[in-house]
This record gives C-alpha cells, sequence and structure tokens, in this order.
C-alpha cells in the first residue's frame, strides 16, 4: 500500500501549521478528528468549510462524518464569533438565580437572540450549560473570563462599553 | 522510585515548610479565580516580604465555600479568612503570629466540623501543580504498595471489600466492575476516566481536577494495573481550562517521577494516560457515548451488552469510571477496604461530594459521610435559604434527577433512599429552591435541557421530550388542560421504559417528580391560571391563545 500524503495546506496560514502539527502528533489518526477541530476553532476561532474540508481530507474521515461531529458537538461554533463575545451561563444553579433575566435584557439591548452576532460584528450573545462555577452564579463569561454574581446592570455595562469601543 | 523515595521526597517538603512560621493557603480555585485571588496572592507574597514575616504563600485549590470567596487559610492556627481582596494584603500580612483580622475571619464552624473529607482531604490544603506537595500528603504511597506488594487480585478484594460504588450517578460496585474487566481476555485493555461532568449545577469533578489532580492519575494507575490495563484517557469538559491545564501539568511531572510510563517505579508495570477534550454534549457521559467520543466520533450511546468492560474502546475491554471514584481509591489502598466500609450506610459506604447551589446561604462544596440527612446537609452545613424565603424543594442528580420537597428532608442520602423518592444521587449536584421558584417551569427548564441535548439516535427520546416540552410550555403559558396532564404521565412512562441510554431513560424523572410532589402547582396554572411562584408570565400569554381559537 503506498504511504499516505496528507493533503497540502489551504494557504500560507501560518494557523494550518499549528492544526497540521495536532494531527501530525496523533499520526493522523481518524480518532484526532475531535482534537483536530478543538485546534481548528482554538487557531482560527470558528470553523468554516475549508477547514472542516481540509480536517476530513488529512485525517481520511469522509466528509459527512466530519460535518456530523462539527454540528453535533455544542463547543463548536460554525459562525465567525464577534470582536466580543457574551456568554451566559444557563445552568440549573444559574437558571434559580434568574439568568433568563439576563439573557432577555441582553438580547433587547443588542437586538439580536442568543446564539447571533450584531450586525457590526462587535457582540456575539451566547449561552453556556453550565461552565461549573455554579457556586458563584449568575455567571457570565466576558470574552471567555468568568464573572460571577451578575446583575443585569453590570452585565449592560459592559456590553455598553464593548458597544462604543 | 521506590517508598523510600518517596519518603525521602515528602521529608524535604515537610522540612522545607517547617522553616517558615506560617503558611498562608491562597484558594486558586475557578470560583475564587474569578475574583482575583491570582492578583491576592501576588499581593500576599509582597506584603509578606516587606513586613519581614516568616511566611510561605502557597496556591492551593478549591476551600469548598464558594459563596465566601476568595479564600485564605492561614496555618498553623486554622485562620480562615473570606472575601479577601489585594487591597488587604498588608493588613493580614501584618497581622502574622498576632491578633487575626476579626472583620475578615470566617467562623463557620458548623459548615465545616460536620464534613468528613476522604475525596478532598488535600483540597485546599496543597498547591495542585506540586508533585511534591501530593507526595508530603501521602501521595502515591498506595499506588508503590500496590505494585510491590499487592496482587492485582487483592487490590480488587480490598476496592470489593470497601464497598465503594461509582460516583458518577449510576452506583454500580466498582470492584465488580474491576473485576469483569480483569477477567476479559485480550492483553490490551484501556482506564477511562470519566470527567464529562455535564449537570448542570455540579462541579464536583471540576474541583477535584483542579484541586487534587495527582489523586485522580494515582487511582487511575492502581486500577490500571488492578485490571491489566497500559493505557488510559481523562475524558474532560473543554468547559473546565483550568482543569486541563492542571491535569497536564500534572501528567508531565509524574511522568517525570517516573510514576507514570514504561515501568512505572521499576517495576513490570506500564502505564500512561493522555487528555481527551469534550466538546459540549452532555450525552458523553454516558459510557458508551463517551467511547464514541474519544474515537473521534459523534456521541451517540451504543446498545448494552457488550458492556464496554468487555468490549468498549476501539472493542478492547475498557474500566469507565468517575472522577470521584477514582480519588477514592488511594486512600482505600492505604487505609483498607474495611476502613472505608465503616463509614456511610448499610448499601453505600464512605462519603459524597456534594456541590450545593441555588437558594442557599453556604453555596459550595460539601464531603458528607453517606446516610447524612438532606436536613442536616441543607439547613445545617449549607445554612438554610437566605433572605428570608421558604424552602420548597431540593434538587438531586442533575436533569435526570427529581426534585424533593420539603416533608422528605429527613431521607438520609443513599443510592437507594433517593431513588424511592423518585429522584437520584446523580453525580452530587444539589440545587436548593425557594418560594420565588415554579416547580413546573423548572420541570419545562430540565425536560428543555434533554430535549437539545438528546443525540437523537432514538425515537422516543428524540420526539417524546420535545412533546414533552411543548405540553409543559403550554401548561406554563396557561393554556394546559387537565387531560394534558394524563398526556404528559403517560409520555414519561413511554420514554422512560422505551430509550436506549440514561439520558432518555431519566429525563422524564423531573415531571414525574413535580407531578408526585407539587400537583397543585400544575393545577393553579391550568385551572386557576396563575402561577404561585409569579414566575410564568400567564398573563401576557391569554391574548395568543385568543388568536389561536379564531384560528381554529
Amino acid at each position: 500500500m503506498p504511504a499516505f500524503t496528507p493533503p497540502p495546506l489551504p494557504s500560507d496560514d501560518k494557523r494550518w501549521k499549528i492544526v497540521n502539527g495536532t494531527m501530525r502528533k496523533n499520526g493522523f489518526a481518524r480518532y484526532a478528528l475531535i482534537e483536530t477541530l478543538h485546534t481548528v476553532q482554538s487557531s482560527f476561532g470558528y470553523l468554516d468549510d475549508d477547514s472542516i474540508r481540509f480536517v476530513a481530507n488529512s485525517l481520511r474521515v469522509p466528509l459527512s462524518q466530519a460535518y456530523g461531529v462539527a454540528t453535533f458537538y455544542h463547543y463548536f461554533s460554525l459562525k465567525p464569533p464577534g470582536k466580543h463575545t457574551m456568554t451566559i451561563c444557563t445552568g440549573t444553579a444559574c437558571y434559580i438565580k434568574g439568568t433568563a433575566k439576563l439573557v432577555a435584557a441582553a438580547e433587547k439591548r443588542l437586538a439580536i437572540p442568543q446564539g447571533e452576532t450584531t450586525k457590526d460584528g462587535k457582540i456575539s450573545l451566547m449561552t453556556a450549560r453550565c461552565v461549573g462555577a455554579c457556586g458563584r452564579a449568575p455567571v457570565v463569561l466576558t470574552d471567555g473570563e468568568l464573572r460571577g454574581q451578575m446583575t443585569g446592570e453590570q452585565m449592560l455595562e459592559q456590553l455598553e462599553r464593548w458597544a462604543v469601543e | 522510585m521506590t517508598i523510600e523515595e518517596l519518603d525521602q521526597i515528602a521529608e524535604s517538603v515537610r522540612a522545607e515548610n517547617a522553616k517558615f512560621d506560617h503558611e498562608i493557603n491562597v484558594c486558586m480555585g475557578t470560583g475564587c479565580l474569578s475574583q482575583h485571588s491570582d492578583k491576592l496572592k501576588d499581593a500576599l507574597v509582597k506584603a509578606v516580604q516587606e513586613k519581614g514575616k516568616n511566611a510561605f504563600v502557597r496556591r492551593t485549590g478549591c476551600m469548598g465555600l464558594c459563596a465566601a470567596g476568595p479564600l485564605v487559610l492561614v496555618d498553623p492556627e486554622e485562620t480562615l479568612y473570606q472575601h479577601v481582596d489585594a487591597s488587604h494584603a498588608e493588613a493580614l500580612a501584618a497581622s502574622l503570629g498576632s491578633e487575626p483580622l476579626a472583620a475578615l475571619q470566617c467562623d463557620l464552624r458548623e459548615h465545616f466540623d460536620q464534613q468528613v473529607h476522604v475525596v478532598l482531604e488535600n483540597s485546599g490544603h496543597i498547591d495542585p501543580e506540586r508533585i511534591d506537595d501530593y507526595i508530603a500528603h501521602d501521595g502515591y504511597q498506595a499506588l508503590i504498595k500496590v505494585l510491590t506488594e499487592m496482587t492485582p487480585k487483592d487490590v480488587i478484594q480490598q476496592i470489593t471489600e470497601s464497598g465503594l460504588r461509582g460516583r458518577g450517578g449510576g452506583g454500580y460496585p466498582t470492584g465488580l466492575k474491576w473485576g469483569t474487566v480483569a477477567k476479559a481476555g485480550g492483553d490490551l485493555k484501556y482506564v477511562i476516566c470519566n470527567g464529562d461532568e455535564g449537570d448542570p449545577g455540579a462541579f464536583m469533578d471540576r474541583s477535584v481536577l483542579e484541586s487534587d489532580p495527582q489523586r485522580v492519575l494515582e487511582g487511575m494507575a492502581i486500577a490500571a494495573y488492578a485490571v491489566g490495563a497500559s493505557k488510559g484517557y481523562v475524558y474532560v469538559r473543554a468547559e473546565y481550562p483550568l482543569a486541563v491545564s492542571r491535569l497536564t501539568a500534572c501528567l508531565r511531572d509524574a511522568r517525570r517521577r517516573g510514576l507514570l510510563g514504561n515501568n512505572v517505579c521499576n517495576t513490570p508495570f506500564s502505564f500512561d494516560v493522555e487528555i481527551r477534550l469534550g466538546a459540549g454534549a452532555f450525552v458523553c457521559g454516558e459510557e458508551t457515548a463517551l467511547i464514541q467520543s474519544i474515537e473521534g466520533k459523534r456521541g451517540t450511546p451504543k446498545p448494552r451488552p457488550p458492556y464496554p468492560a468487555v468490549s468498549g474502546l476501539w472493542g478492547k475491554p475498557t474500566l469507565i469510571n468517575n472522577v470521584e471514584t477514582f480519588a477514592n481509591i488511594a486512600p482505600i489502598i492505604r487505609k483498607g477496604g474495611k476502613w472505608f466500609a465503616s463509614v456511610g450506610t448499610e448499601k453505600s459506604k464512605g462519603t459524597k461530594v456534594f456541590a450545593i447551589t441555588g437558594k442557599i446561604t453556604n453555596t459550595g462544596l460539601v464531603e458528607v459521610p453517606m446516610g447524612m440527612s438532606l436536613r442536616q446537609i441543607i439547613e445545617g452545613i449549607g445554612g438554610g435559604v437566605p433572605d428570608g424565603h421558604k424552602f420548597k424543594a431540593v434538587q438531586t442528580g442533575g436533569p435526570s434527577g427529581g426534585c424533593i420537597p420539603d416533608e422528605l428532608l429527613d431521607l438520609q442520602v443513599s443510592y437507594e433512599s433517593l431513588i424511592q423518592a423518585g429522584s437520584m444521587m446523580g453525580s452530587g449536584g444539589m440545587i436548593v429552591m425557594d418560594d420565588t421558584s415554579c416547580m413546573v417551569n423548572v420541570a419545562r427548564f430540565f425536560i428543555e435541557f434533554c430535549m437539545t441535548e438528546s443525540c437523537g439516535k432514538c425515537i422516543p427520546c428524540r420526539a417524546g421530550t420535545a412533546q414533552m416540552f411543548t405540553l409543559l410550555t403550554r401548561i406554563c403559558k396557561g393554556q394546559g388542560t387537565m387531560d394534558d396532564l394524563d398526556l404528559l404521565v403517560s409520555l414519561c412512562a413511554t420514554v422512560k421504559e422505551a430509550s436506549l441510554c440514561g439520558l432518555g431513560q431519566t429525563a422524564p424523572n423531573p415531571v414525574l417528580s413535580t407531578l408526585r410532589y407539587f400537583k397543585n402547582e400544575y393545577i393553579e396554572h391550568i385551572v386557576h391560571k396563575r402561577c404561585p411562584a409569579g414566575v410564568c408570565n400567564i398573563e401576557a400569554s391569554e391574548v395568543v391563545e385568543a388568536s389561536v381559537e379564531v384560528l381554529v
């Protein structure tokens, strides 16, 4: 059997080398699919068609399977994130402490439903299923930074700061 | 590495620590870090230097009382300070050796004295990223004892004797599981640590992985020796970045010390561990789905049998245990199975870590012996419901658990008693609700969770949870009928009986338990069109109802 040659990198972008590194570390084995998609997301911020196709080809996984995995897991995003991301935890402890009001207030302020990004690409509004900081509920992540015992005013202030940036 | 070398390391760490008059332990778990306890630590280091105090500032894992964070524990005085920030550092350093700072002192004897720490014994006392700290607290003694003095059979015998049961929620006897994997044929076997703590409201595993990760690795290595495995995986949620980075550091240190890798401690036993990241799928907590995920596929469960113990990861015999289960192994080996079995109830042995959250004064992590009453945990250790509100229910077992009402608070916590009450042990989340929570809305919340997290493989779960969600939404809007309740009950039975995996089989629990204990709230919504807790927005939706009738 001829040795497998992985496809060339899609472009000169250095981030592809990082992605390729993850696959090489795992010997281009099929089981590295989720690991590699994690690397793509942390390098590029999201998964687009090109990246999923490239990873699928490199790991010799059917494109349908790669796409299936990318859409199955909530952690993977198929849309580019905004410049800033407000993630509101909607786990049980946060729900009991009134996180629904935070989500409603943010949706109203940004005029977008959760899971979307404002038209100017500045702010993405996301929800998360429990980040495990229930002792500090309700919790939000502002650009990944965890902030506990969040009030509506504090959250809106943050959104305001981002909006005028 | 031999026992003597281990003792030497422990001795040198202790001698190093003894040089200092005081040890200042700063909690740097996720909860306290979100309140900048890292800056607090830096400020303390500086302040101690400036004041010329002979004290050592240590980063530690979670101290449990997340509500009062950031927490600082000063040893040997055992003074606990709460809500400390960087501005307090100077005063705190100045107070060393004299009167403690009364204003910051946290005096919650009742909270701590009723707890028994086995899994959490090192949490808040050691630096999670320093392997030598762990070794100084009897770390890896159990692994070396196992490798040099015990046969795999002896190990399984001890675990069986201890009566330890799976802490992930299932409660399957751990010794029995190990025995099955050990008996399975083939020379390649795997050990998997399930750290996919998807239950919203539960954070025990995150805390253990952040505070004492070496203990989990030691447990896994002992398990691998007992069942004859040579490769292990820790499956952790990607949402827990701190746990992942601490675990990564620990793996590196353990390899350097020869406690993982080829010929562990110069014995024929070889074992290494890799980390696999979850990607946000609740169903991956189910063991067969988790295995699919490690193989790089969608996390859909498979019918059992064959059980993973016989045919698991890549078709090989695989042992899967939860983080907390592995964390219990080293103490059992060190102190003996009988010691462990002396704690707890007849069928539920040992201690259990619970994450108490929601409407409760002392939110955080507690570890109590099995058999303690819910009342003692909630009102005693938890400090009861704050702000003069009235306790309504406690939800245990995550989205697949149930709500337990006031009249059952004297229930003793064990696997059996919780199931009898219509709930389950689950992984250990305990969410307290007061009179501001609407139980119908709570049931709807959990069904919505299960609906979105259903992997879609089998119809009862995929379609059933969606139908239940529609019915509950209708009731919450004041548009339900009494017939809807019967329909809900019959749907619950179908989803429970006909689903393939634990997610579907237990998804109806929150609905069934709220119907059992809080049926009056459902009736209020349906008959009187009002939400007793004032959560559901009924008035606004009556307009919608009218327009629907016109359409019909």
